[in-house]
C-alpha cells in the first residue's frame, strides 16, 4: 500500500512527461530526416541524415543569428533583472508622491500588444539612427512592465523590520537593497531571468522590423527566411534550426537550475 | 558595499554605451557612402533565394554600366513582406524601387505610395505592345504603376511515377474537365475512411482561389469581374457557379481531396502524397532544388468549353517621394530590369516567364518541355483585378470552408462569395 | 517629468530599538539623515526606469490611442484626419472582431487557468517525489523553451488528418479527428499546445512557492489528523494564493501576446482560420494594421483590447485575492 502510494506519482510524472516531450522529439527526429521523409510517421527516420545540418551552416549565417540572439537576449535579460528588480523594490518599498500612478502606469503598459507599438518605436528608430544596429533591436526590451510588477509582488513580503534593523546598523540604501533585499527574492530574479531572456530568444516581429542586414537577424528571425509563404517552406531547415536553438536553452535551464534551488533554499531559512 | 552597487550600475551603463555605440558607428559608415556624388538606389523585394541572386548579378551589371548609380538590394520574407512597408512609411523611410505582387498594387496606389511610370520612358502604346496584354492589371486612372520583368501562370503538375502506379499514361494528362475527375479518382487512395494518396491537391489558399476565379470560372464561359472593373459579374452567369461546384467536387463528391492534405499542396505534391496538383512556374526552382528526384510532368490546365488560366506576377515601381536625379536613375534601372536580356536571365535563373511577348514566344521557350506549356497558356491567361488580395483571397476559402465544414449548400456559399466580393468593389470605388 | 513628484515622505512605522534608544538630538539628525538618504536612493534610481518607461512605452501607447481615432492609412504619407468614434462604431459592428474578442476570452479563461491547474499538478507531484526530480523539472520545462514557430508546425503534422495522433485514434477503434481543420475543435487544440508550452514556466513558479511553505504547518495539521484533502485546501492553496494571483494576472497578459504567434503558425490559414474559429484579437489587429493598413482600426481595437484586459485584470486581483484571504 504504502508502496503504491510512493510510485502513483512517478507514473504520472512519466505520463506527463511523455506529452511534454513527444512533440520535441518529433522535432528532434524531424531534423534528421530528408525533405521528402518528413511526413513518415516513425520516429527513427528510415534514412537518417546529417544533411539539414550541413545545408543549414553552410547556406545561412546560422551561427552568426546564433550570436546575436545570445548577446541580445543577454544584453536585455541583465539590464530587465537590474531595473525591474530596483523599481519593483522601490515601489514595493517606499513612499513617495506618484507611487500608486507610477505602479499604474507600468502596469498597464503591459495591456497594449507589442504589434501595436512597433510603428512609434519604428520611428524613433530611425529618427535616432537606431534601425539596423543591435540596440535598435533590444531598445524596446531593456525593462518591462512583468518584470517591475513581479518583483514588486515579491518584494512586499520581505518583512520591514529586515529592512529597518539594516538602517539602524547604518547600511545605506544602495546595500540594503543588494544585500538585504535582492538575496530575499532570488526565486523571483531566477524566474524572472528565464522569462526575459526566452521572451528575448523568441522574439520576432519587432526584430524582423528593425533589421536589414542579414548578418543582424536573430535565429527566429533568420529561421523566418526559410519559411517563406508562396516562395517555399523548409520544414527541414527550421526544425534543424530549431533543434539546434533548444539545446542551448536546455543547457542554460540545467545551470539555472541549481540557483533558483539555491535562492529556494536561502529563502527558507529565513 | 557602495562600489558593488556602483560596478553592477557601471557595468549596464557601459553596455548600452557599447551597443549605442556599435550602433552610431554602422550607421556613420553607411552615411559615408552616401557622401559621394553617387546616386543610391534602394531596391526592395521579397525573400525568394532565386530571385535575391539573379538581382544581385543583375546589380553588379547595371552599376558597370552606369557608374555614377549605386544600388543596394533589400529583402523581406514574403509574410512580412507589407509589414515592413508600412512600418517605414510614417518614419519617411523605404526604397525607392520596390518589386510588388500585382494584387496589392491597388492598395499601394490608393494610399498614394507609388507614382506613375515616367511615360517619355515607358510609352503606354509601347507596353501595350510589348507586353503581354496581362500587365493591364496594374493600369489605373489611365497610368501604368508598374512594369515586370516577368510574370507566371499556372498549369498542372502531374506526378509521372503516380501515373504509371495507376495504370495511366504519363505521358498523356488530363486536358478536359471530365478527364481530370476520372485521373484524380484513379490517383487516390484510401485507407480505412482516411485520404492515404490524394489524386488532386486542393488549396484554397494557395494556389486554388486563383484556378477557381481566373481558370475554372472563364473556362466554364463566365466571368468574374465586369469591363470596367466595378461590378462583380461572377453570380450572373451560371458558368460561375459550375466552376464553384466543379472546384469543390474534388474534396466532397470525387473524395480525391482534402484541404490541409499533409499541410499544403506543395509540401504534399513534394513528398508524392499528391499525384496532381495546379501550381505556377515560379515552383519549378523550389522542386529542383527540394525534390531533384521527383519524376514529374507539367500540362496546360484542363479545359471545358475553352481554354483559360491564372497569371500573376511581381512588378516593379517607383515610390512616390522619388524626384529629380533619382527619379532619373531609377527609370534607368526599371528600364534595365525590363529589358530583353534580363528578362531571359530571369527566366533562366528563376523559372518566371519574359513579360514581353515576343521574348517569350520564342522557340527555344516554347519547346522546353518544362516551361513550354507555361508559356503556352500565356495568349490565354489573365491575371484578375484585386481590389485587395489578401481579403478576396479569405472570402473564397471561407466561401469552401462553409460548404466543407458547415455543410452549407454551394449555391449559397457562391451566392454570398460573390455578394461579399461585390460589397469588397463597392468600398474600393466609393471614394474614386 | 517627475523629479519635483519623488518627494519622500516621511517614514513613521519606524520606531528605534529601546535597548539601543540614543538622545533626542541625535534621533532628529539620524532621521534627517535617513530621509536624506532615501530621498536621494528613490531619485536616482528611478530617473532611467522613468524616461524608459515613458518614452517608450507610455508615450507609444498614447500616440496609439490617438490613432484611434483618425483615419490613418499605413501607407499613405498624407494627411490624417480626425474622424471622432467612427473607428469604434465600425469596430462594434464588425462580426469579426466580436469574434475575435470572443475568442480572446476563450482562450484567457481556459488557457490560463489550463495552466495554473497544470502548474500546481506537476509542481505538487514534484514536491512529492525524492528522486529524479531535476530531471523531471527539465523535462517539463523543455516545451517552455522551444520555438513556438517550429514547435506550432510540429503540432500541425501530429494532428493532421494522416499523422500521428489520428494513426492511433483510428487503431483504438476510434474515427479520426479533424482537429485544427474544424471550426469547432481548432481552438481547443490551439489553447493546450498553449498550455503544452506554459506548464514548465508556471511549474518553476510555482515550486517556489511550494518550498516557501514551512513544513511545520503539514506536520501541525497530521497531528490534528487533516486529510490530504484538507491539507491541500487549508495550507497549501492559501500559501499559494501571491503565486497563483500574480501566475493569473501574468498569465492573462502573456496571453494576450502568446495567442498572436501560436494562432498565427498553427491555424490552417495563418490567420485564424477556419472560418475565423480562431481568430484572437491581437491577430485581427495585426491583419487591420499590416494587411489592410488601416492602422486607425487597428489601434481603434487596440484601445478596447487595453480596456478589455484591464477589467479582466481588476477582475482577477478582486475575485482571487478575495477568495483567499484569511
Amino acid at each position: 500500500m504504502e508502496k503504491i502510494a510512493k510510485i502513483w506519482p512517478y507514473l504520472l510524472l512519466i505520463i506527463g512527461a511523455f506529452v511534454m516531450v513527444f512533440p520535441f522529439i518529433w522535432m528532434l527526429s524531424t531534423s534528421f530526416k530528408a525533405p521528402i521523409d518528413i511526413f513518415s510517421l516513425n520516429i527513427i527516420p528510415e534514412t537518417p541524415t546529417l544533411a539539414n545540418y550541413t545545408q543549414i551552416f553552410e547556406e545561412s549565417l546560422f551561427l552568426r543569428w546564433f550570436i546575436n540572439s545570445i548577446i541580445i537576449a543577454l544584453i536585455t535579460t541583465i539590464s530587465v533583472l537590474f531595473f525591474d528588480t530596483l523599481v519593483g523594490y522601490i515601489i514595493a518599498k517606499f513612499k513617495f508622491v506618484g507611487r500608486t500612478i507610477l505602479f499604474i502606469l507600468i502596469l498597464s503598459t503591459l495591456m497594449i500588444p507589442t504589434e501595436m507599438l512597433i510603428i512609434p518605436w519604428y520611428m524613433m528608430s530611425s529618427e535616432f539612427g537606431w534601425t539596423d544596429t543591435y540596440f535598435g533591436v533590444l531598445f524596446p526590451g531593456l525593462m518591462t512592465g512583468f518584470g517591475v510588477f513581479l518583483m514588486r509582488q515579491f518584494m512586499e513580503q520581505i518583512p520591514e523590520d529586515l529592512l529597518n534593523a539594516a538602517r539602524i546598523d547604518g547600511m545605506n540604501e544602495y546595500s540594503i537593497f543588494f544585500k538585504i533585499a535582492v538575496p530575499q527574492v532570488w526565486p523571483a530574479i531566477s524566474a524572472l531571468g528565464i522569462f526575459t531572456f526566452l521572451s528575448n530568444w523568441n522574439a520576432f516581429l519587432w526584430p524582423l522590423i528593425v533589421i536589414e542586414s542579414s548578418s543582424l537577424r536573430t535565429l527566429p528571425v533568420g529561421l523566418s527566411y526559410f519559411s517563406s509563404g508562396e516562395a517555399e517552406s523548409k520544414w527541414h531547415l527550421i526544425m534543424t534550426g530549431a533543434t539546434i536553438s533548444v539545446i542551448p536553452m536546455i543547457l542554460v535551464f540545467i545551470l539555472l537550475q541549481r540557483h533558483i534551488i539555491k535562492g529556494i533554499t536561502l529563502t527558507g531559512m529565513k | 558595499m557602495v562600489s558593488k552597487w556602483k560596478l553592477a550600475l557601471f557595468g549596464v551603463l557601459l553596455l548600452l554605451f557599447l551597443v549605442a555605440c556599435s550602433g552610431n558607428d554602422k550607421n556613420a559608415g553607411s552615411e559615408d557612402a552616401s557622401e559621394d556624388e553617387e546616386i543610391t538606389l534602394e531596391y526592395w523585394q521579397y525573400s525568394f533565394d532565386s530571385k535575391v541572386k539573379i538581382v544581385d548579378e543583375l546589380i553588379e551589371e547595371f552599376e558597370a554600366d552606369n557608374p555614377g548609380i549605386k544600388v543596394e538590394q533589400t529583402n523581406f520574407p514574403y509574410d512580412q513582406y507589407n509589414e515592413q512597408v508600412a512600418a517605414q512609411v510614417p518614419a519617411g523611410k523605404g526604397p525607392d524601387v520596390i518589386n510588388l505582387f500585382y494584387g496589392w498594387v491597388p492598395t499601394y496606389v490608393d494610399a498614394g505610395y507609388l507614382q506613375p511610370l515616367p511615360q517619355d520612358e515607358f510609352p503606354h502604346d509601347e507596353i501595350e505592345s510589348e507586353f503581354f496584354p496581362l500587365v493591364e492589371a496594374t493600369k489605373m486612372n489611365d497610368e501604368y504603376w508598374t512594369i515586370p520583368t516577368a510574370v507566371r501562370t499556372l498549369a498542372l503538375f502531374y506526378n509521372k511515377d503516380l501515373f504509371e502506379e495507376a495504370g495511366l499514361d504519363p505521358n498523356s494528362p488530363p486536358e478536359k474537365w471530365e478527364e481530370l475527375e476520372e485521373y484524380a479518382v484513379q490517383l487516390t487512395k484510401e485507407d480505412g475512411g482516411r485520404l492515404e494518396q490524394s489524386g488532386m491537391a486542393w488549396e484554397p489558399a494557395q494556389q486554388g482561389h486563383q484556378w477557381l476565379r481566373d481558370g475554372l470560372t472563364r473556362q466554364a464561359g463566365g466571368e468574374v469581374l465586369s469591363e470596367d472593373r466595378r461590378t462583380v459579374t461572377w453570380g450572373d452567369d451560371p458558368a460561375g457557379l459550375e466552376a464553384f461546384k466543379y472546384w469543390l467536387s474534388f474534396p466532397t463528391d470525387l473524395g480525391t481531396s482534402e484541404e490541409g492534405f499533409y499541410t499544403d499542396d506543395v509540401t504534399a505534391f513534394i513528398t508524392e502524397k499528391a499525384a496532381m496538383n495546379v501550381d505556377g512556374s515560379f515552383r519549378i526552382g523550389t522542386l529542383k532544388s527540394d525534390a531533384p528526384d521527383l519524376n514529374y510532368g507539367i500540362a496546360p490546365l484542363p479545359g471545358k468549353d475553352q481554354q483559360s488560366t491564372n497569371s500573376s506576377f511581381w512588378t516593379n515601381g517607383i515610390t512616390a517621394g522619388v524626384e529629380g536625379e533619382k527619379l532619373e536613375a531609377a527609370t534607368k534601372f526599371l528600364k534595365f530590369l525590363t529589358s530583353d536580356e534580363v528578362m531571359e536571365k530571369w527566366l533562366d535563373a528563376t523559372g518566371e516567364l519574359p513579360a514581353k511577348e515576343a521574348v517569350a514566344m520564342q522557340d527555344k521557350y516554347v519547346n522546353d518541355e518544362i516551361y513550354g506549356p507555361f508559356i503556352e497558356s500565356l495568349p490565354f491567361a489573365n491575371a484578375h483585378f484585386f481590389v485587395d488580395e489578401t481579403k478576396e483571397r479569405d472570402l473564397v476559402i471561407d466561401a469552401a470552408n462553409r460548404v466543407l465544414m458547415e455543410g452549407v449548400d454551394p449555391e449559397d456559399a457562391f451566392n454570398e462569395l460573390v455578394e461579399s466580393t461585390q460589397e469588397l468593389y463597392d468600398e474600393y470605388w466609393s471614394d474614386k | 517629468m517627475g523629479k519635483s513628484n519623488l518627494i519622500v515622505e516621511e517614514e513613521h512605522k519606524y520606531t528605534p530599538n529601546p535597548n539601543k534608544k540614543p538622545k533626542k538630538s541625535l534621533i532628529r539628525k539620524f532621521k534627517g539623515s535617513q530621509k536624506f538618504q532615501k530621498y536621494l536612493f528613490v531619485y536616482t534610481c528611478l530617473l532611467f526606469p522613468i524616461l524608459f518607461y515613458f518614452g517608450f512605452r507610455i508615450i507609444p501607447t498614447l500616440f496609439t490611442f490617438n490613432v484611434g481615432f483618425r483615419d490613418w492609412n499605413l501607407l499613405s504619407s498624407g494627411p490624417q484626419p480626425f474622424v471622432g468614434l467612427e473607428n469604434f462604431v465600425t469596430l462594434l459592428k464588425d462580426e469579426v472582431f466580436l469574434k475575435s474578442l470572443f475568442n480572446t476570452l476563450i482562450y484567457i479563461v481556459l488557457g490560463v487557468s489550463g495552466q495554473l491547474l497544470f502548474g500546481i499538478i506537476v509542481a505538487l507531484l514534484l514536491h512529492k517525489i525524492n528522486r529524479f526530480v531535476g530531471l523531471f523539472r527539465v523535462i517539463y520545462f523543455i516545451p517552455y523553451v522551444t520555438s513556438i514557430v517550429a514547435i506550432s508546425w510540429v503540432f500541425r503534422w501530429i494532428l493532421m488528418g494522416n499523422g500521428v495522433v489520428n494513426d492511433v485514434l483510428i487503431n483504438l477503434g476510434f474515427s479520426a479527428q479533424p482537429f485544427l481543420n474544424s471550426p469547432n475543435q481548432g481552438i481547443y487544440v490551439i489553447i493546450a499546445a498553449m498550455i503544452w508550452q506554459a506548464i514548465g514556466f508556471q511549474m518553476v513558479l510555482f515550486l517556489a512557492g511550494l518550498e516557501n511553505i514551512p513544513t511545520m504547518l503539514y506536520e501541525a495539521a497530521d497531528i490534528d489528523g487533516a486529510t490530504p484533502w484538507q491539507k491541500f485546501w487549508r495550507i497549501t492553496v492559501p500559501l499559494l494564493n501571491p503565486t497563483i494571483v500574480f501566475s493569473a494576472v501574468i498569465g492573462t497578459i502573456t496571453f494576450i501576446q502568446v495567442s498572436f504567434t501560436q494562432v498565427i503558425n498553427m491555424s490552417v490559414d495563418g490567420s485564424g482560420g477556419p472560418l475565423n474559429s480562431t481568430i484572437s484579437v491581437v491577430v485581427y489587429i495585426y491583419q487591420l494594421a499590416f494587411r489592410q493598413f488601416d492602422l486607425g482600426l487597428a489601434s481603434a481595437a487596440t484601445v478596447i483590447l487595453f480596456l478589455f484586459i484591464l477589467a479582466l485584470t481588476l477582475f482577477q486581483i478582486k475575485v482571487l485575492t478575495k477568495k483567499f484571504d484569511y
